[in-house]
């Protein structure tokens, strides 16, 4: 019996510690989860709820064909894939400048950090500073939703081509009837 | 003996004569009382008249009810509607939120003169497609001139715009805190709410048009006719100061949608939600953290008609 009481007397702190990883389990795998994305990411989405990026059809993601091609940094002209692209944007600028070469589904800022397409917004305000603040507080920009509630906003690519990005012309709706047309 | 009472006589009247004549007079004022009496009382609704119509010849301006009278018209009036249109119409009368003050932006360097904000107010605020009510107008303006609401051009229908040269100032309802149109109003039939919504109570207002007349920007219209609402394209979510279908002979006019910026969550009014550019902005201008108060805080923003002194609630400016 003198034997025994020893082991006895550990049994409660063993399952104290069973107990206790059990409990912490949970949390520590959130954690782990949370650290994955980087604070910077979960805030901008947190913030800016954008509805997807309005791909082409079938074109995304990138890396379906690219995935199986050498990457070629060499700036030329396309001429056996994306033709139909005309880069009307600002001067001197090609594909790699704003698409990164070694992840095709993503895009990349100037610090060479990567951002998904649906963080576009991050890599036009690079240069586009004064639209990007005013687009964060809705002043550029449509913004749908509840004025006292949860808005909506819609990425740049939503209303601007970005290899084109000048807003097209529209067929304006029919004027108003003329007092003198009235019956 | 002569005519008794003819002035053209040459005898000057005894004091008889005259008291006579006064009974006779007094007694054709009695006369022209009576008969006015009788049209009037033609004119009310009879007792065979439904209930409804009486109901609405006693109802009392909209600021005089008690919430159960409310209630009641709201009731009588979903009714009537849902009969009319055959769907299952809403009319609400949601009071001002508390602490908050209606404010608009519209950058004129955004605007392409488009008119979706036209036909989107007109489909959600039920207003007559003939005769053509329209609570926005879109003035075409050139670069060169500036606003120069002379050379406004209003019927422009070019291919595609914007227009080379020219801008566009979408003008409507400014919503002004000293506004002209509730001034003149002889039957208090229009007011300002106390969120700065100035709206018209369609049930008291008397089609003087005084307001039309009063307004410097055109934003009220009449409803000369019965209004031509197709009942599949009438909008059954309706306020009873806003856009509920309007009798003939009363004016209307731009509420900022109150039927959805009142409500909590509230939406944005239509003309913001559809303009295609991101034009329209909507906030609370009792709100520093809301969109309007950035606007104005930070770009060059203008009222239109300023020297008028009608303190427009509705801010144009240029965000570039």
């Amino acid at each position: 019996m003198k034997g025994k009481k020893p082991y006895l007397a550990c049994l409660p702190a063993v399952a104290a510690a069973v107990l206790l990883l059990v409990l912490a389990a949970p949390s520590r795998a959130a954690h782990g989860n949370g650290t994955k994305e980087s604070p910077k990411e979960e805030s901008s989405t947190l913030q800016f709820p954008v509805p997807p990026p309005p791909f082409s059809e079938g074109i995304f993601p990138c890396s379906e064909c690219h995935a199986e091609m050498t990457p070629n940094p060499k700036r030329r002209k396309l001429e056996e894939e994306h033709t139909n692209i005309v880069l009307n944007h600002g001067q001197g600028r090609w594909c790699l400048d704003c698409h990164d070469l070694k992840n095709r589904d993503k895009l990349h800022l100037i610090s060479g950090e990567k951002v998904g397409f649906d963080e576009s917004y991050r890599l036009c305000g690079q240069c586009h500073g004064d639209k990007y603040r005013d687009w964060k507080v809705g002043v550029h920009g449509k913004r749908t939703g509840y004025w006292n509630g949860k808005k909506e906003y819609l990425l740049c690519p939503n209303c601007h081509n970005p290899h084109n990005p000048r807003f097209k012309p529209l067929a304006p709706k029919p004027p108003p009837v003329r007092p003198e047309d009235i019956r | 003996m002569k005519t008794r009472g003819n002035p053209q006589e040459d005898r000057p009247m005894s004091d008889t004569e005259t008291r006579e004549q006064r009974i006779f007079r007094l007694s054709r004022r009695k006369a022209l009382k009576g008969l006015a009496a009788g049209v009037g009382a033609l004119a009310i609704p009879g007792r065979k008249a439904s209930a409804l119509t009486w109901q609405d010849f006693l109802q009392k301006n909209f600021r005089e009810l008690t919430r159960a009278e409310v209630q009641t018209i709201i009731a009588r009036l979903e009714k009537e509607y849902s009969a009319r249109f055959k769907k299952d119409v809403k009319v609400k009368a949601t009071p001002p939120i508390e602490g908050v003050l209606y404010g608009y932006g519209l950058d004129l360097s955004r605007c392409i003169g488009c008119r979706r904000c036209v036909y989107g107010c007109v489909d959600e605020n039920n207003q007559s497609r003939d005769p053509q009510i329209q609570w926005i107008r879109v003035l075409q303006l050139e670069k060169e001139k500036g606003v120069d609401l002379e050379h406004a051009e209003y019927y422009y229908n070019p291919k595609e715009v914007p227009a080379p040269g020219h801008f566009y100032m979408p003008v409507q309802c400014q919503q002004c805190r000293l506004p002209p149109c509730v001034k003149v109003c002889p039957v208090q039939a229009t007011w300002k709410e106390n969120d700065g919504i100035v709206v018209v109570d369609y049930n008291w207002c008397i089609g003087c048009r005084y307001c039309m007349a009063a307004c410097p920007y055109g934003a009220r219209h009449f409803n000369w006719k019965k209004a031509g609402l197709p009942a599949g394209e009438m909008n059954p979510e309706t306020h009873y100061l806003g856009n509920r279908p309007r009798p003939v002979g009363v004016v209307e006019k731009c509420t900022f949608c109150i039927q959805r910026t009142r409500e909590q969550p509230g939406k944005y009014p239509a003309c913001v939600e559809v303009c295609p550019t991101g034009t329209r902005k909507f906030g609370n201008l009792l709100d520093p953290e809301s969109e309007i108060r950035y606007i104005i805080e930070n770009k060059r923003v203008f009222i239109l008609k300023e020297d008028l002194n009608t303190q427009p609630q509705f801010y144009y400016f240029y965000a570039t």
